[in-house]
């Protein structure tokens, strides 16, 4: 308890007003251990409050992700992990009633400023979800949606970043014969691969994963998490997860959410070792969840 | 045999039973029809125009008077239906308005087509200056077709996942983007469904057409779309009620109602052919 306190107060001290027009300083210690990684971060999360019509679902988040680093998000079921994750492409602006108060910066730009066009931003922010979800169109079709609703209309490109998108997706290999095959034909797996795909085929700087193997086999499930390890490299990464194990596999830093509540947040290593509060420690060691 | 066995049977041979009935009901209207209808009907009867005050030649000017009041009903209810169903669907906040609309809307369909026929004679014929002609019976069948479209429509527009709509909105599509090209492409096999039964309803509507737009007879084919035509329905009714020559005038009132039945069957047809590949699209 005592420790969750502190870290609490220490991202609540680190809090700062941020400017519409500029980036801000931040406190590089209001995530204590996690700073070891030293890089500004890509997102922060100040003081994030979050409502679904009367029921609040999160409290008083604070939070940092960092560039070129995985950041999981472990926590039982309703503990707001999935909503929280929502709320960094503005996805849950679609709930009615919903209302969130607080400060979501990306490059220190508050993302929830009048200013900040919410599709302007999820392009930057892509997310893959729980289920695969592709459009009931071809392979080279879902890929080519991203591109065409933000404008690109030579077909040279188009069809370039078709291809080096399934190619980071690790899917080109096995589908390349079948473009122009209905995307629901593909399996769970490859359709969620073709869902990073269609994600990377934008160019976006940060990718949520909102429980991205919950409906898979274990090998699918292995060929996506080595995807994220390749992928982080190149992008902030943020996964919501259920699966401890997955998180410890792939993740540089881990959060514990619980009910509504960011308990801790730390280096995975020291996470699944040394947690500092009991509840962490109850969670990860299967005492509750 | 226990006691729980023989009522089970019992129950089962009177669900049976009843099915037999209906089987027996729908069966028996094809085949009434097309026993006497049969007759009537070969390549004259389908492209002449009805000879010797009604009694000979062929119902071509009604069969096209059809043709061009249907077309007319669904140019005029598509776009409005299906903009209805939009809008209720995915952008109208939801709440106690929208379902009032979409209960009056059902409502609508409800209403006996009769006084949809004064409607249209009140507001099409004559405010509206129409006449009696083909536009103003399209205009009033399009509004009996509205209903079945929109609910049609809304059907389909609810059943498309709404994970697919999150997809667009995550790629940084606007929601008019994802409506235009994600929602409506894969709701349209539903859509289309909708529209194709509501030409099997307007094709073969009677009553709004009574007042609006039909005529017992018309002399050659309608050059206008403010001309009064002849319609395959009501040819049937004026030929069983009106005219001097009752066997004649029954003999093609049936070969009229064969080709008639035939015409809405086929298109339900097509309607079911094409959901079947819809729900073929979504489980593949």
């Amino acid at each position: 308890m005592h420790n969750a306190d502190t870290a609490q107060r220490l991202g609540a001290e680190g809090f700062q007003p941020s400017l519409v027009n500029g980036p801000v300083a931040i406190n590089r210690n209001s995530l204590g251990e996690a700073d070891v990684f030293g890089d500004e971060p890509k997102i922060s999360a100040r003081e994030v409050n979050f409502y679904y019509g009367s029921k609040r679902a999160l409290n008083g988040i604070n939070i940092d992700f960092r560039p070129r680093r995985v950041t999981a998000i472990i926590g039982p079921s309703g503990c707001g992990k999935s909503t929280f994750i929502r709320l960094l492409n503005r996805m849950n602006e679609l709930v009615p009633g919903s209302r969130l108060e607080g400060e979501i910066l990306l490059d220190g730009l508050d993302i929830l400023s009048p200013a900040c066009d919410a599709a302007e931003l999820r392009k930057r922010v892509g997310m893959v979800f729980q289920k695969p979800n592709p459009f009931p169109k071809t392979v080279f079709e879902n890929i080519a949606y991203g591109l065409e609703v933000n404008g690109v209309t030579d077909k040279h490109l188009i069809e370039e970043k078709v291809v080096d998108s399934l190619k980071k997706a690790a899917l080109w290999d096995e589908i390349k014969d079948r473009l122009n095959d209905s995307a629901l034909g593909l399996s769970g797996g490859q359709q969620q691969r073709l869902c990073i795909a269609r994600c990377l085929a934008v160019s976006p700087e940060v990718i949520l994963f909102d429980e991205p193997c919950a409906s898979l086999d274990p090998i699918s499930t292995a060929k996506i998490e080595e995807l994220i390890l390749t992928l982080k490299k190149e992008y902030t990464i943020v996964i919501v997860t259920h699966n401890m194990q997955q998180a410890a596999r792939v993740s540089d830093i881990t959060a514990f959410f619980l009910m509504g509540d960011l308990i801790e947040t730390g280096r995975t290593d020291n996470i699944f070792k040394a947690p500092r509060d009991k509840r962490t420690e109850d969670y990860i060691t299967g005492r509750f969840g | 045999m226990k006691r729980r066995d023989i009522v089970q049977k019992l129950g089962f041979s009177a669900l049976f039973a009843c099915m037999a009935a209906n089987v027996l009901f729908l069966g028996g209207i094809i085949f009434f029809i097309a026993a006497r209808g049969l007759g009537a009907i070969n390549w004259a009867f389908l492209t002449q125009a009805p000879r010797d005050s009604m009694t000979a030649g062929g119902v071509a000017p009604a069969i096209v008077g059809t043709f061009y009041l249907t077309l007319g009903a669904i140019i005029f209810a598509l776009p409005l239906g299906v903009a209805c169903a939009i809008y209720l669907t995915e952008y109208s906040p939801k709440g106690w308005i929208v379902n009032l609309l979409r209960i009056s809307i059902n409502n609508l369909a409800g209403v006996p087509s009769v006084v949809f026929g004064l409607f249209g004679l009140t507001v099409f014929v004559k405010y509206a200056g129409f006449g009696v002609s083909i536009v103003s019976g399209s205009l009033t069948l399009g509004i009996l077709a509205l209903p079945v479209i929109i609910s049609a429509s809304q059907e389909a527009l609810v059943a498309v996942p709404q994970s697919i709509r999150e997809a667009s909105l995550a790629l940084g599509a606007s929601q008019w983007e994802t409506i235009r090209k994600v929602v409506l492409p894969a709701a349209l096999p539903g859509i289309l469904t909708g529209v194709i039964l509501s030409i099997g309803r307007v094709a073969g509507e009677t009553a709004p057409i009574l007042f609006t737009a039909a005529a017992f007879y018309v002399r050659g084919y309608p050059d206008s779309p403010f001309s009064e035509v002849m319609a395959l329905p009501y040819h049937i009714y004026a030929l069983m009620t009106e005219g001097t020559h009752p066997e004649e005038q029954t003999a093609i009132a049936y070969g009229s109602s064969l080709l008639l039945l035939g015409l809405v069957l086929s298109v339900s047809m097509v309607a079911i052919y094409i959901r079947g590949r819809q729900r073929k699209t979504y489980n593949a």
